[in-house]
């Protein structure tokens, strides 16, 4: 139906404006309820509605776009003076001030202003009024609070494929910048439109690169000089060496000569200790350590190679990724290499091969950092497969002090420049670690997800406050962790020192044990030795049957435990039945004859059966804890040591068989001794069975467990027959 | 003048006192003990800072003015002594 409202106006009155008034309500249209309708209506009781008792959740993004400062600057110039007076003429400005300190105005100002000065500095001279009364009790309380570390900054690589923030270095002396070497380290990267060029940050303006560092190959390695804070050293992907002079622009000052520089990416770059400032040495995987005076790069001052063996044979060395340098200790270095090994090295060794002065070993997997406690120099970190260690120089065979196994690698770590028991390591799930090992040894006291990308390199600000992480897609983050983790503890140079030295003891008491062990496995080397050489001698098949026969005796034992008490009780029982037993075990005889020529066959067959059986037991086990009668209880029980104790028994035999090819007849009476006394058993054991056998035929599912349990007999006899 | 010398005089001879000058009303340094890049940033930043403290307080009374303006910053206290024609500045630190 519908509703229709007409009204009509002229046609010359079209379009003019309507005259809208106020109107009482008024019906318009009435329907009444018509009842006849309700029958086509079906009622449903009751009705299925669905409702989702949840919050009603939208998506929504928002893109800001991003804000891009720039600094810019406006130079003032001194101002203010008379027109006639050129402030840079120190004459014309040296009268004035002549004539003006002469003027009456001036110096009855000054008198006036001079008194009322001087009453403020007096007063602040005698009262303190902003004195702090309380405040340090304040100071205590920012000591409990927890490690917490927040971001300051994130650089990101400007270029599109993005490379790895391979090293980044601090600006030695300011806070404020930061170099970062830039370098896809994947397998065989896709080089094409890959830039070669390295940055230097300033945090004040993080948009924009203040440097760029324009090598010929892409840096994998770049440190600040720290006795100059212009000049850069840096490592290539293809071996080079080559140091900036950012006074000088971006093009490196000198690079090394392709020909004696490394034949792989220098991994390693560091300065030395040395009065020019200019020494430096660089590690590769390709197994070489080399020295360099940047004012001469066309040439190493000196080389190393990494073979342990100290042969100096290049095809043995061990390529090196990471290397150490601690200017207190100046003639000595240590090498990170591929293999997990840690190369201590002294330069001012007389000749090359005693360079190499002694190895740590530890890790599995190579080593990505390593350096030295910045408090206590004899002890060093390592980075390397899913864990950090900590080595006492002292302790050569193992590190003092480790983390549990990751579940993700362990890319890169370094110390606290200001607390000896801190130190920060990176992990390839991105995440950051903090450890304070006087506060926790088993978990880091901060572990902080810094971004999705694994993270690829870590390097402290000196002030110890400021953390910079890189990433492999070249992100470098900026973490300010919380004043207690840089800041250092009271006493903690103590108990660090304490705890280092306990560690250290530990590990030379371990060490002179293990070697204590090893001097008596030499001295007397043929007692041990002999076992093993039987053992081989084993066939597998032997091995399986000597383990299994030990199972089933241990199962036995424990069933006999249990049954004991049970068994006594119907034992009169058992011997009445005797005669009728006998019987049975003749007639069964014929059988085993036959058997006999099936034995091997059924040698093979065993172990298919015994897992049959045990199944079977396993059943029974079962319903005897369902059945509630005593006697049947006991009945099986009895069945089944028998079974067992004739499986041992055949083991034992066969055993005893092959113990008689392979020894001879020596043991021929003892076996038949043995034989004997299992005959016995077994006539016992038959009793056993023979009372149990009617009663569980009566029970369908039993059957199989009789039928099985004397074909058991069946096979025991056949082995029996040859011996006797 | 002999006047004027003895009363910078015996403010510099005060404990703590690092600094004393004096500023015409352009933002021209007349004395000073310090070097002249320093004084000149003084000269130039006290003089606005005066200035703009002055009229602030002017504008809430203008039956009163500024006499006097201690700033206290972490490491020293910059005292102002206005006057119409010229600026007395010292620089102390009261911790000393």
């Amino acid at each position: 139906m519908e509703i229709t409202y007409t009204y009509t106006r002229k046609r010359s009155e079209f379009g003019r404006h309507c005259n809208f008034t106020d109107w009482p309500a008024r019906v318009t249209v009435d329907i009444p309820p018509d009842p006849s309708m309700a029958d086509n209506f079906i009622p449903q009781d009751p009705v299925d509605v669905a409702i989702q008792h949840s919050y009603d959740m939208s998506e929504h993004e928002v893109n800001t776009e991003r804000l891009r400062t720039e600094s810019r600057g406006v130079n003032h110039t001194e101002g203010g003076w008379p027109r006639d007076i050129n402030p840079q003429e120190p004459e014309q400005t040296t009268r004035f001030r002549k004539k003006l300190e002469k003027e009456e105005n001036y110096i009855n100002t000054i008198v006036h202003l001079g008194s009322l000065m001087e009453h403020c500095v007096r007063q602040n001279n005698t009262v303190n009024i902003y004195e702090e009364y309380f405040g340090e009790e304040e100071t205590a309380e920012v000591e409990d609070e927890p490690p917490s570390a927040k971001i300051i900054n994130t650089i990101r690589d400007p270029n599109v494929p993005k490379r790895t923030a391979a090293r980044i270095s601090w600006q030695p002396g300011t806070s404020g910048k930061l170099a970062v070497a830039y370098c896809s380290l994947e397998f065989q990267p896709n080089v094409e439109d890959m830039s070669l060029d390295s940055y230097i940050w300033d945090l004040v303006k993080p948009n924009k690169p203040e440097l760029t560092l324009k090598p010929s190959s892409p840096l994998v390695s770049l440190e600040y000089n720290p006795k100059d804070s212009y000049v850069l050293l840096g490592g290539c992907y293809n071996g080079q060496m080559a140091y900036w002079d950012t006074r000088k622009g971006k093009l490196p000052v000198e690079v090394s000569t392709v020909e004696v520089s490394h034949r792989d990416p220098v991994y390693g770059a560091l300065w030395l200790q040395s009065k020019t400032g200019t020494d430096c040495f660089s590690a590769s995987t390709d197994g070489q350590v080399l020295w360099w005076d940047i004012r001469k790069l066309s040439e190493p001052t000196e080389t190393l190679v990494l073979d342990v063996t100290r042969k100096g044979l290049l095809e043995n060395a061990l390529g090196a990724v990471s290397l150490e340098f601690e200017p207190t200790l100046p003639t000595k270095f240590m090498v990170g290499t591929e293999q997990g090994i840690v190369i201590a090295g002294n330069r001012k060794a007389k000749s090359p091969l005693e360079k190499i002065a002694g190895t740590y070993s530890g890790h599995l997997g190579p080593i990505y950092a390593l350096s030295r406690n910045p408090l206590y120099p004899k002890i060093f970190l390592t980075v390397g497969d899913w864990t950090a260690r900590i080595w006492s120089e002292e302790a050569k065979e193992s590190s003092i002090m480790w983390t549990k196994y990751h579940l993700s690698y362990l890319t890169d770590g370094c110390w606290s420049t200001v607390r000896p028991a801190v130190f920060f390591t990176t992990r390839s799930d991105g995440t950051l670690d903090v450890w304070d090992f006087l506060f926790k040894q088993k978990d880091p006291s901060l572990s902080l997800k810094v971004c999705n990308e694994p993270l690829s390199s870590l390097r402290l600000q000196d002030t110890g406050r400021v953390v910079a992480c890189g990433s492999k897609v070249g992100t470098v983050t900026l973490l300010e962790i919380s004043s207690g983790l840089c800041t250092l503890q009271k006493n903690e140079k103590n108990m660090v020192n304490a705890m280092f030295e306990r560690e250290t003891k530990r590990e030379k008491i371990l060490e002179a044990r293990h070697r204590e062990l090893r001097l008596k496995e030499r001295g007397k080397p043929e007692g041990p030795e002999a076992v093993p050489e039987r053992a081989a001698v084993e066939d597998p098949q032997e091995v399986l049957e000597r383990v299994r026969k030990e199972f089933f005796e241990e199962i036995e034992a424990e069933m006999r435990r249990k049954t004991r008490a049970e068994t006594q009780d119907l034992h009169g029982k058992d011997k009445e039945l005797l005669g009728e037993e006998a019987a049975a075990h003749e007639i069964q005889l014929p059988e085993e004859e036959g058997m006999e020529e099936k034995e091997e066959e059924k040698k093979e067959e065993e172990e298919e059966k015994e897992e049959e059986k045990k199944e079977e037991k396993e059943e029974e086990k079962k319903e005897e804890k369902e059945e509630e009668k005593k006697e049947e209880k006991e009945e099986e029980k009895k069945e089944e040591e028998k079974k067992e104790k004739k499986e041992e028994e055949k083991k034992e035999e066969e055993e005893g068989e092959k113990k008689e090819e392979k020894e001879g007849e020596k043991k021929e009476e003892e076996e038949e001794k043995k034989e004997e006394k299992e005959e016995e058993k077994k006539e016992e054991l038959k009793e056993d069975t023979d009372a149990a056998k009617p009663k569980e035929r009566d029970r369908a599912g039993q059957l199989v467990v009789a039928a099985g349990s004397s074909q058991e007999g069946d096979t025991e006899q056949s082995h029996m027959s040859p011996t006797c | 003048m002999a006047e004027v010398e003895e009363t910078l005089k015996r403010i510099q001879s005060h404990k703590g006192v690092i600094a004393t000058m004096v500023i015409n009303a352009e933002g021209i340094p007349v004395r000073t003990n310090l070097d002249n890049s320093t004084t000149v940033q003084y000269a130039g930043l006290l003089h606005q800072l005066t200035t703009k403290a002055r009229s602030t307080v002017r504008d809430l009374d203008p039956q009163n003015d500024l006499t006097f303006l201690r700033i206290r910053s972490k490491k020293h206290e910059i005292m102002v002594a206005p006057d119409k024609e010229y600026l007395l500045i010292v620089v102390q630190n009261p911790c000393e």
